[in-house]
């Protein structure tokens, strides 16, 4: 059985992590945005504004983590901005979300166009290439899949991990949980819950940029109009297939980007011929749908998740 | 033995819009002392507390803790000085366990990790020495009303507060609970702590308080030390005048207006719904329904209101049987609510008081005609309710929320009496109501029954029901006991039919 094949094969499996990597950004992103009470629908132009702005860096000649860091800090502008409208303003944070994604594509294919005027097609840089951890890559199957990965990919692991370390053992992670429970219990300790959920809102948005940029430093190494193509919409998804919890969000990543690899060998296969491909790139998205339909029945949402919070209104 | 002054606070006042909410109050707290701030509803007790705590700032007024001036409006500086507060509204998370509400806030935020072993033996300890047993792995929103407060007072004694505001602690209480909660604050006394009472129970307040000090329309009326006073003092100093219960003439029950058959509904989750339950609630006649809460009260208010549609038996509305009841028959078949959570379900709180007068009746005259509201109409509705039910407000067009409960329940009385209703459904119609609005809600809702309306008043305070229920029904597990005629059982005996016993084993048991 072909299908059985691809799936015990260390490629299939390393394309499935690869494919991962930037929804894994982006989810922690939206995970830690949504936690502390705001739903940042403006993921989807943030991750193009960081795919471009973590490219442009290296293009000009900047290193490649000063490139991540570039994106990182357009997405925490935009995030900025987010936050700003949402947070002490209590504006709708569907509409700021929305316009934020619209915001950041089009000032990105603006930039874009300002920066290149001439191009037909993008340049390329040199990006970040895969680096095979001794020993640990020699394990058959997980050795090539997990650790012949990026540095990029390494870091996106590594910040679930941090991530999920912050959010239950730290005093600021609780303080950051409860803002999105129930902010009057966060005012009620005299902290600020405009500066925690501004603060959420800005590191989360760098997070999602950090999601682009790897796309156009890591996945490929060029930036084209439409690479983000709703992976941003997927990562607010998966937030809620994880339970807004960042381990279950790494698996809901994982499962998604296994299936769209899936997706592209069967479509290779002779059982795949007789198909219409568009079937198999729907696929993921009806698996997704499926997965979330389940998952999300027993999901906590954060109580104050959409809940504006104005100090002294009863 | 030389009284050290904890807390003082210095001609606070505070409007909001065009209301005085605190006009110059001052007064002290010595260290060691229980003073109660008596007041009834909208007299300003919360507003000076949140004033006190910081997240309200006064317009002018100072206060000091223990000789130090507190900056305004900073809830941070007030906890550093010793303040702490226990919200009427707990302010706790629901998903989040017991320990992570208690330690929230209390350690530096970029302190590198909880020290939640630290933490754990603390929450402990003060558990034990103050009797507030709470296991902290609990998820808060699993546990009951009265756990919930310890929680909070929990939180209060883990970080060391030295004056300890406690808003209206006793409305969600048991009587136990109460007592429980008392042993606890005599505790905290004795070891210096000074407690700000809020409440409007006057028999509370003299059990535990050493000093009163009164409140009335923002002003600062009085105050007595609890031995040189007494109830009646202190009512009349709350209100203005003497307090007097309503006086219940005999009733003078006619037709039977709306009527339960053998009606059953499915439990939900752990409320059980009615175990063929037949009740008939009469013109001119009060029916109390009794029982400890989450018996199937919301199941009885729910069925004869139409929001649930019982699984057997029938609803009879005027010696007919109906085949459709919505909330919407209801209502147009002259069955008046006042919903047990007016918050949740009386009103809309940002909706202003006009609309949330027309909220029953907008569809139809004179509040609308051909699908154009008159505003006009509903506007003079409005103000007419806040006339003639004294509802405390700068305007029709207030929104709802900036409104005192008891101001709110006296809008919602004032849409349901104003409709002339058949049937009134009252569910715990004075829930954290003072002394002057329950007097006042019972006095109307009397005189509806004196005007030929029938009187469903479900309330889990057994003097209420006993007060005024022409015939009292226990409600036990979602099964009805008989109705028993006003004085024909005690409260002890009403207690054991509550408690389950006496009901006919042949019903089915809630399973």
């Amino acid at each position: 059985m072909e299908i059985v094949d691809i799936l015990l094969s260390a490629s299939f499996w390393a394309a499935a992590i690869r494919i991962a990597s930037p929804l894994i950004f982006a989810t922690l992103g939206e995970l830690i945005c949504e936690r502390a009470g705001v739903l940042n629908l403006g993921i989807e132009g943030i991750m193009v504004a960081g795919a471009f702005a973590g490219w442009m860096a290296v293009y000009s000649g900047t290193g490649l983590w000063v490139g991540v860091g570039v994106a990182m800090l357009v997405g925490m502008l935009f995030g900025l901005l987010h936050s700003f409208l949402t947070v002490p303003f209590g504006l709708s944070q569907h509409v700021v979300g929305l316009g934020v994604t619209l915001l950041a594509t089009s000032s990105t294919y603006y930039a874009y166009r300002l920066a290149l005027p001439e191009v037909t097609s993008p340049p390329k840089i040199e990006a970040f290439q895969p680096y095979e951890i001794p020993f640990l890559s020699d394990i058959p199957l997980f050795g090539p899949a997990l650790f012949a990965q990026t540095p990029f990919t390494y870091l996106a692991f590594v910040l679930v991990f941090v991530v999920a370390l912050i959010l239950y053992r730290t005093p600021l992670g609780l303080a950051v949980r409860a803002a999105g429970e129930n902010p009057a219990a966060v005012a009620a300790q005299g902290l600020s819950v405009t500066a925690i959920r501004m603060g959420a809102v800005i590191v989360g948005s760098g997070f999602m940029a950090m999601g682009g940029a790897f796309l156009t430093m890591s996945a490929f190494d060029s930036f084209f109009f439409e690479m983000v193509n709703g992976r941003g919409w997927i990562c607010i998804a998966l937030v809620v297939f994880g339970s807004w919890r960042p381990g279950k969000a790494l698996l809901g990543a994982i499962l998604f980007a296994a299936f769209d690899a899936l997706q592209i060998r069967v479509q290779q296969t002779g059982f795949g011929a007789e198909i219409p491909y568009q079937i198999f790139l729907m696929m993921p998205y009806i698996l997704s749908i499926v997965a979330l339909v389940v998952m999300s029945r027993r999901a906590e949402v954060p109580a104050a998740l959409m809940v504006p919070f104005n100090k002294g209104e009863r | 033995m030389g009284k050290v002054e904890a807390l003082r606070l210095n001609a606070i006042t505070k409007r909001f819009g065009g209301l005085t909410a605190n006009d110059a109050v001052s007064f002290g707290v010595d260290q060691g002392e229980v003073v109660a701030l008596l007041g009834e509803n909208g007299a300003g007790k919360t507003t000076l507390m949140n004033i006190l705590f910081g997240q309200y700032t006064a317009d002018s007024g100072t206060v000091e803790v223990f000789g130090q001036a507190l900056p305004p409006g900073n809830s941070r500086a007030a906890l550093d000085a010793g303040v702490g507060m226990v919200h009427q509204h707990f302010t706790l998370a629901d998903n989040l366990t017991v320990q992570e509400n208690i330690t929230l806030g209390a350690e530096p935020l970029f302190s590198p990790r909880l020290n939640r072993a630290g933490a754990r033996a603390r929450i402990a300890a003060l558990s034990e020495k103050f009797h507030l047993a709470v296991s902290p792995d609990a998820r808060v929103g699993n546990l009951s009303v009265g756990e919930r407060q310890r929680v909070e007072i929990l939180k209060a004694l883990y970080r060391d507060v030295r004056i300890l505001i406690l808003d209206e602690p006793t409305a969600v209480l048991t009587p136990q609970e109460t007592d429980a909660l008392f042993a606890t604050l005599r505790q905290a006394t004795a070891n210096g702590l000074s407690i700000i009472f809020i409440s409007h129970k006057l028999h509370e307040v003299m059990a535990i308080a050493d000093r009163v000090v009164v409140l009335r329309h923002g002003k600062l009326v009085g105050g007595a030390r609890t031995e040189d006073t007494d109830t009646q003092a202190l009512a009349a100093m709350m209100m203005g005048l003497e307090a007097t219960p309503p006086n219940v003439a005999p009733a003078n029950p006619g037709a039977a207006l709306l009527e339960l058959e053998d009606v059953s509904t499915p439990d939900i989750g752990s409320a059980p719904g009615l175990k063929s339950v037949s009740l008939a609630l009469r013109a001119g006649q009060i029916i109390g329904l009794a029982g400890v809460s989450g018996n199937g009260q919301a199941a009885m208010a729910d069925v004869l209101g139409g929001l649930r549609s019982p699984a057997t038996g029938r609803i009879v509305l005027g010696g007919e049987v109906v085949q459709r009841w919505t909330p919407r028959d209801a209502v147009q078949s002259g069955i008046a609510r006042i919903p047990e959570d007016r918050h949740k379900t009386g009103t809309i709180a940002d909706f202003d008081l006009t609309e949330n007068a027309i909220l029953e009746r907008y569809k139809g005259v004179p509040f609308s005609k051909g699908g154009w509201l008159n505003w006009r109409k509903s506007r003079g509705f409005a103000e007419e309710i806040i006339r003639k039910y004294d509802v405390r407000c700068p305007g029709a067009d207030t929104p709802i929320r900036l409104l005192s409960g008891g101001n709110m329940q006296k809008l919602i009385l004032g849409r349901v009496l104003e409709a002339d209703p058949q049937v009134i459904l009252a569910n715990q119609p004075v829930r954290g109501l003072d002394l002057g609005a329950v007097n006042y809600v019972h006095g109307q809702l009397l005189e509806a029954r004196g005007h030929g309306a029938a009187v469903l008043l479900i309330s889990e305070d057994l003097d209420e029901i006993m007060a005024l229920s022409d015939v009292i029904h226990v409600i036990a597990e979602g099964r009805l006991s008989p109705g028993f005629v006003r004085g024909e059982k005690t409260p002890a005996e009403l207690g054991l039919w509550m408690a389950g016993q006496g009901f006919d084993a042949r019903i089915p048991h809630a399973s």
